[in-house]
């Protein structure tokens, strides 16, 4: 789950990293008036979106005075930005970040994530701060150091030495940053985040070390230790069909192609969209209905489905394991009844109950084709999505 | 004919007493299964089902020798429950959970590395089968046939596709081995691979990848130095767009190296035979067994 700069701030004071002052607005008039409460000369306007590449899009504002405040909050709030992170529709920003200036002497990376080839927390730090850690990946791997955090230990004080000296920090500076990857473990840690981000570190001209951005990523499988974080969720930022699946225990993914598919399981759900484009077509949607799910969840599944005015016919493949083909039977019956189907349906079934389940959907009476394998149904289905 | 599991495995459930837990462990003694109790806490010393339920795994082992668990406990505390598995010292447990914190698993993957004799396999996953013999897991036992070919995969209906399509040409299976979707797992492909390798009874492998990480990457050049035996790759996921998580919690493009191109890619360098479709699993298998001149037979 992803969370907004202000929330991630918040967190970060929490465990003692410095982050610059700020006031969250939700108008124009509010801007204005957090930007006074900060006071100083200059501020910062940051459009919050669950996205990065803000700065590119327009979305953050160098502003010197009150008016150029009013003038960029108005600018930027309610906008839709489009970054490389956002697709080409975009995000809307609903909400602004004023932040008090900093003068800024140099610009650092540090993010803890974990590794997938170890299993280990692991840091990652760079002098090539403000760009983004992949496009450092891409052109100058080298410029990125990488430090492990052995989980019987945790974090220690020799990993922040490596760091600060890859770093190239001097003690002082050291000290301070010490205080940074304390913090920012502790927080990772404590918080079951999957990513924490500062980009940039900041080291400002009288020689103090600020996160001026900050990126969260949590777990959300520990969300339910954590309501105070879960609380964070922004629905605006997610897609509402999405968000509508996940309440039925139905994992949905909405894509730009016309056949709907229904499967049960992550790995044969992907598959079918592979298979669907190695016969030509495009799938409009990844989702699966898991492993026990009910006749109200497939009826569910379907009423997403077809509320894609792109969909123009309907794959539902599924292997039985502990799902029993007649109870997806049933549920294909009586969703295709409530929503009185009107695109084609191609039904393959295999696994536990199978004979039951076919014979269930022959005596439905609906128009229903059958399909006898995984390479027939994508055959069928893509031929009747491109003849309707 | 295995890897594993056999017929002199000796099964313990933890969280017997739970729905899941009891209707698993009632279709893995039906399938043949050995299952000698489980573990409840706080339910000790009752009989569920006929098995007897302990407090304790170390208190299930001492009583009934027990030589495996399958763990179905909720995810909050399924952390926890494999840990006790691997404290007592258990060679095999499976776990079937899905949803665990990932930082649960960072501790258990701890744990597991300094408990060599300890092997963890999921979680998110489907469990483990050795045909006609010993089943732990939710896979429907039924579509199973007895033979010689070893399946590895990161998914589950995806594996029961593949099994299928052997069994419908008559191919037997030796082991098949789901080795679950999220990104920190307790065993993965090289592991599997490796011992696959070493069974006489296993003639040919089918290794199930997908997007996310570079577990299929590593294993691919593991197998280009190592393994004597035919594999067939496949990766799914070449139709998913880059930065969604497509429902398992592992299966992520993040960057380049990760995508179901690329991976495929690396498949082939390395030698490997390579169904781009899933529909295809068991023809390419046979294809490959072919090429090396050997016999599929499943005795």
């Amino acid at each position: 789950m992803n969370v907004h700069e202000y929330q991630a701030k918040d967190l970060m004071r929490k465990f003692g990293i410095k982050v610059l002052k700020g006031e969250v607005a939700k108008t124009v008039e509010e801007a204005v008036k957090g930007a006074e409460k900060l006071g100083g000369k200059i501020w910062v306007v940051k459009a919050q979106i669950h996205a990065g590449g803000r700065g590119k899009a327009g979305g953050v504002k160098l502003a010197k005075s009150l008016d150029e405040v009013r003038n960029y909050a108005t600018d930027i709030l309610h906008s839709t930005l489009v970054t490389h992170q956002t697709g080409p529709e975009g995000k809307k920003v609903n909400t602004l970040l004023i932040e008090e200036g900093c003068n800024i002497a140099s610009e650092f990376y540090l993010g803890i994530v974990l590794d997938r080839n170890n299993s280990k927390i692991t840091f990652m730090a760079s002098k090539e701060g403000g760009v983004e850690i992949e496009e450092i990946a891409h052109k100058n791997p080298d410029a990125i150091i990488k430090v492990a955090v052995d989980p019987s230990t945790g974090y220690q004080p020799y990993i922040g030495r490596l760091l600060s000296n890859a770093l190239g920090l001097d003690a002082v500076q050291a000290k301070e940053a010490d205080a940074f990857y304390k913090g920012l473990y502790k927080l990772y840690t404590d918080s079951d985040c999957s990513i924490a981000e500062i980009n940039p570190l900041v080291l400002t001209a009288d020689n103090q070390m600020i996160a001026l951005d900050a990126k969260l990523n949590f777990d959300e499988n520990a969300l339910f230790r954590h309501p105070e974080i879960a609380a964070y969720r922004d629905l605006t930022e997610e897609s509402a069909k999405e968000v509508e699946a996940s309440k039925y225990g139905l994992s949905y993914i909405e894509l730009d192609g016309n056949i709907g598919c229904l499967v049960n399981g992550a790995g044969l759900a992907m598959s079918t969209l592979d298979i669907i484009q190695l016969h030509g077509g495009n799938a409009a949607n990844f989702l699966d209905v898991g492993g026990g799910a009910t006749k109200e969840a497939v009826e569910q599944a379907f009423r997403i489905i077809l509320s894609d005015p792109n969909v123009k016919a309907i794959l539902v493949n599924i292997f039985g394991g502990i799902m029993k083909c007649d109870i997806i039977a049933e549920g294909v019956i009586a969703a295709a009844k409530a929503v009185s189907l009107s695109v084609p349906l191609v039904v393959r079934l295999e696994g536990t109950n199978v004979e039951l389940g076919k014979k269930i959907l022959n005596e439905s009476g609906l128009a229903i084709t059958a399909a006898s394998d995984l390479g027939d149904a994508a055959k069928k289905v893509v031929a009747a999505a491109k003849g309707a | 004919m295995s890897i594993m599991i056999d017929k002199n495995t000796r099964l313990i459930t933890i969280g017997i007493t739970g729905k899941q837990g009891t209707f698993h462990t009632k279709q893995s003694q039906e399938y043949g299964t050995n299952v000698v109790g489980g573990v409840t806490p706080g339910k000790g010393g009752t009989v569920h089902e006929g098995w007897p339920v302990y407090n304790t795994v170390k208190e299930a082992i001492k009583t009934t020798q027990a030589n495996a668990a399958m763990v179905f406990v909720p995810p909050p505390f399924a952390a926890d429950a494999i840990l006790e598995c691997i404290d007592a010292k258990l060679p095999i447990i499976i776990c079937i959970t899905e949803g665990i914190p990932i930082l649960d698993m960072v501790k258990v993957k701890g744990a597991l590395a300094r408990s060599p004799e300890c092997r963890l396999i999921g979680p998110n996953c489907p469990g483990v089968i050795t045909p006609g013999q010993c089943k732990i897991g939710i896979m429907p036992g039924h579509i199973h046939l007895p033979g010689r070919i070893g399946i590895i995969s990161r998914s589950g209906t995806l594996t029961y596709e593949a099994v299928g399509q052997l069994t419908a040409r008559g191919i037997g299976q030796s082991t098949c081995v789901g080795i679950g979707g999220d990104p920190v797992n307790g065993t993965n492909f090289i592991d599997v691979l490796d011992m696959f390798n070493k069974d006489p009874d296993t003639d040919g492998v089918i290794m199930i990848g997908e997007i996310g990480g570079s577990a299929e990457t590593d294993a691919a050049r593991w197998i280009q130095k190592n393994m004597k035996k035919p594999v067939v790759g496949f990766i799914a996921g070449a139709a998913a767009p880059k930065g969604k998580r497509m429902g398992h919690a592992g299966a992520l493009i993040s960057g380049e190296d990760d995508t179901a191109a690329a991976k495929f890619k690396v498949l082939e360098e390395c030698g490997i035979t390579v169904a781009k479709s899933p529909a295809d699993l068991a023809s390419k298998l046979e294809e490959a067994m072919k090429a090396k001149n050997i016999t599929i037979r499943n005795k």
